[in-house]
């Protein structure tokens, strides 16, 4: 369905950039090596040819037990040329880090608070980094697959005089 | 749209600090004031906290800290099986239940390869019973809006013309709200006898309701002067965040995915898309009132085309089979079994499936390891991404502006806290 | 007769007025919260009852209506809101999420409002039928009547012990008189009421 902005993307960069193209269900995707996370981005934003003006989604895929842990997954739409693509950004657990997609699309602000809220994962140049759907006293992040789905964390002491 | 709508040039205000010759008035000094409003507030729509610091009656800065209805919809749906995961996607946009549904179901079914099976009966059926919510969630937004800024006859009417709505969804479903109705594959019973004469008759008499609410709102004083040049988004805003749905279209963005990327079967169906000017509260208001009239044109053209048929698909990997067989044959029991205990086992890939929802384009990113269980379960909620302008839109407009700006914003907790 | 007489009269007509003029606060976070406009609607009413006027301040409440799920992050608040309203106050758990956390078992969400709070009448549903509440109302002003709210139960051990908060949860009868025995005692827990930890709440803070 948008296949020339895989062509686009493949003419642009090359394979020291990009990991591997695909489609699959209809949807196209691009992994990114880490370091051009941003170039990418803002090709995509900016090339008349893909145009993905509107930022859709960022969050993160817990794979577990593949390398790299962590994809941050990132959504783009073009409004003016009806195309969409998928980009995966894979990223270690000992460093768990990114780029932040703040300068190209003002929008990923509050999505990569919550990809670092709920998996950990951090992103460089981010100017407000903190937490957003969990309380800033909350110990570790929730949804990776290894934080268990019903320990909890209560704010408000159920007990006098404990820390239950 | 009517243009006769639109106030006069010299009547609109423009956002930000005005500067005081305006007001005849000497500029006092004041101090920056930390002010907390929520997570408990008549006005705030959902439960949402907004730390503010105020100086006066402007708003130099606002945080606002979302996340007080965090149910973790994407935990818990990666312990429950895929048919599990509907009664947690009714809590989304818990005003809109239906429509979740469908793009949860949407997007299963756009990960199995299997949505050119899904019966028409059933696609016909998924348009309907998801313009109903589509209604409904207008029809509480605006009259939770209008009950804020003091009108509370809208409300009312409002809520009378949900309730009858909400009754019939009853009669489908069994549920008013939470209605689960929806299952992959098709939908879980067939509508019931009568419905298209019960839902003509609510749907006129609803249009009745809509003329009173606009007569009451339309040309009201202290409304307009409320709304108008409150607020303003701009479309590059829009692209920037993401924002779609009826905020993104109040903006100019002519962005709807029935339109743009047709699903289901709103290809057939001859409907305009409300598309706003200036980007106000106002527009975001009419915006919404003529998609609930657009709305109910698709379910009249809806309603005459629906065919007879299968309401869902007659495949017994992924349908229950019938109770009848269920009971008296050991294959149905074995069949039924495995698809309750494992789940219905969907090939292993990820997909990106989207939806035009009450509040935008609401996506289901969905990652599949090949079991009757989802890896990843995520949504792409649509007023999360207008929820995220607020800090910058509510920069410089009075405090009680907060009121009707958030309020038009259709923050719905259970979507944007997911 | 004596001086209890009396007392007992006016006791009983302070708490006929206390029930049909509940000032609610509807603490409204989830879906819940849908049913709960639909109860205040003009079909199912609850002007009707004497409960119609939400007062949005809780210094100016009575009813503490706990609608929809609480998540951990809600708590702290909900406690203040609780604490800032003057006693005789009642709470109602609207829902099954702030009764006991309904269909969510997770890290996020409490498993009932009676965690932080101690709560009258509980309302199962998800969402309850706005003739659910209506029951639950009428079951609040029942208990309301009786002076067997929590907080009532409280106010009255307080006056006897003279300042102590300690109160047996058995001085709280469940409702038996609609069982086929009539009220023959307290047998098990019938319908909405329930109050929990009651003594917790005095020792806290």
């Amino acid at each position: 369905m948008s296949q020339n902005v895989l062509d686009r993307v493949k003419a642009q960069f090359t394979a020291g950039e990009l990991v591997e193209t695909g489609a699959q269900h209809g949807d196209e995707w691009v992994r990114v090596r880490r370091d051009s996370w941003v170039a990418v981005a803002t090709f995509l934003r900016d090339d008349p040819a893909t145009k993905m003006e509107m930022f859709i989604d960022l969050t993160v895929v817990d794979r577990f037990s593949t390398e790299p842990r962590f994809d941050v997954v990132v959504h783009l739409y073009s409004v003016s040329l009806k195309q969409r693509v998928r980009l995966y950004g894979g990223v270690t657990e000992d460093d768990p880090t990114l780029e932040t997609l703040v300068g190209v699309w003002a929008g990923a602000n509050w999505f990569e608070r919550e990809a670092y809220d709920l998996y950990g994962v951090r992103f460089k140049g981010h100017p407000d980094l903190r937490r957003i759907l969990m309380y800033p006293e909350f110990v570790g992040h929730p949804l990776r697959k290894d934080y268990p789905k019903e320990k909890r964390q209560p704010l408000v002491r159920r007990q006098p005089n404990s820390v239950d | 749209m009517d243009n006769t709508l639109a106030p006069p040039a010299s009547r609109r205000v423009v956002v930000g600090i005005q500067e005081p010759q305006d007001f005849d008035a000497p500029e006092l000094p004041t101090e920056p004031l930390p002010l907390n409003m929520g997570p408990s507030h008549p006005a705030m729509h959902g439960t949402v906290r907004m730390v503010l610091e105020v100086e006066g009656e402007k708003i130099s800065s606002a945080d606002v800290q979302i996340g007080y209805l965090h149910r973790c919809f994407e935990k818990e749906s990666e312990f429950a099986t895929w048919t599990q995961v509907f009664p947690y996607t009714d809590r989304l946009n818990y005003v809109s239940p239906m429509l979740n549904n469908v793009g949860y179901a949407m997007a299963v079914e756009k990960l199995m390869g299997i949505t050119s099976l899904i019966p028409e009966r059933a696609q016909y059926i998924r348009v309907i019973v998801g313009e109903i919510s589509r209604i409904t969630d207008h029809m509480t937004c605006l009259g939770a809006s209008a009950m804020e800024l003091g009108a509370f006859t809208p409300f009312l009417y409002m809520l009378k013309a949900r309730e009858w709505l909400f009754e019939l969804l009853e009669e489908v479903c069994g549920a008013r709200l939470t209605v689960s109705y929806l299952r992959i594959g098709g939908c879980a019973w067939d509508l019931p006898v009568g419905f298209a004469d019960k839902l003509r008759n609510i749907l006129d008499r609803t249009k009745g309701v809509l003329d009173d609410v606009s007569k009451l709102l339309d040309r009201n004083r202290i409304f307009r002067d409320r709304l108008d040049g409150i607020g303003i988004i701009t479309q590059a805003d829009c692209l920037q965040y993401g924002i779609t749905g009826p905020v993104g279209r109040s903006t100019g963005l002519a962005y709807d995915v029935r339109k743009d990327a047709p699903y289901l079967v709103y290809d057939r169906f001859d409907f305009d898309v409300p598309v706003g000017s200036v980007g106000d509260n106002f527009d975001r208001y009419a915006v919404r009132v003529e998609e609930i009239k657009q709305s109910m044109r698709i379910l009249e053209q809806a309603l005459e085309q629906l065919p007879a048929g299968e309401f869902m698909l007659n495949d017994p990997r992924i349908a229950l089979p019938p109770k009848s067989e269920t009971y008296n044959s050991i294959e149905a029991m074995i069949a039924h079994f495995k698809l309750i205990m494992d789940g219905i086992h969907v090939p292993a890939g990820e997909v990106y499936s989207y939806s035009e929802a009450g509040n935008g384009e609401l996506g289901f990113y969905l990652v599949s390891d090949g079991t009757g269980r989802p890896w990843k379960c995520r949504v792409r909620p649509p007023c999360f991404a207008a929820v995220a302008i607020l800090p910058e839109l509510l920069k410089g407009i009075f405090l009680a502006d907060i009121v009707p700006t958030f309020g038009l914003m259709n923050m719905i907790g259970g979507e944007c806290d997911r | 007769m004596g001086l209890d007489f009396y007392t007992g009269k006016l006791a009983d007509a302070v708490n006929w007025a206390r029930k049909f003029s509940l000032f609610s606060y509807p603490f409204v976070t989830a879906c819940c919260g849908m049913e709960y406009m639909s109860v205040a609607a003009p079909k199912y009413d609850i002007a009707r009852f004497g409960a119609e006027f939400p007062r949005f301040s809780p210094r100016q409440a009575d009813l503490l209506i706990i609608v929809g799920t609480i998540t951990e992050r809600q708590g702290p608040a909900l406690r203040r809101i609780y604490d800032q309203m003057c006693e005789p106050k009642w709470v109602i758990a609207f829902g099954v999420c702030a009764s006991t956390g309904g269909f969510y078992q997770n890290y996020s969400t409490m498993p009932g409002a009676d965690q932080v709070v101690p709560v009258d009448v509980y309302i199962p549903g998800c969402p309850p039928r706005p003739e659910q509440v209506l029951d639950a109302l009428i079951l609040l002003q029942e208990r309301i009547q009786r002076g067997e709210g929590h907080s009532q139960v409280m106010l009255k051990a307080e006056q006897k012990n003279g300042g102590g908060y300690d109160v047996p949860t058995t001085a709280i009868r469940p409702r038996t008189s609609h069982l086929p025995g009539g009220d023959k005692g307290g047998g098990g827990n019938v319908g909405g009421g329930n109050v929990g930890n009651v003594g917790n709440v005095g020792k806290e803070g």
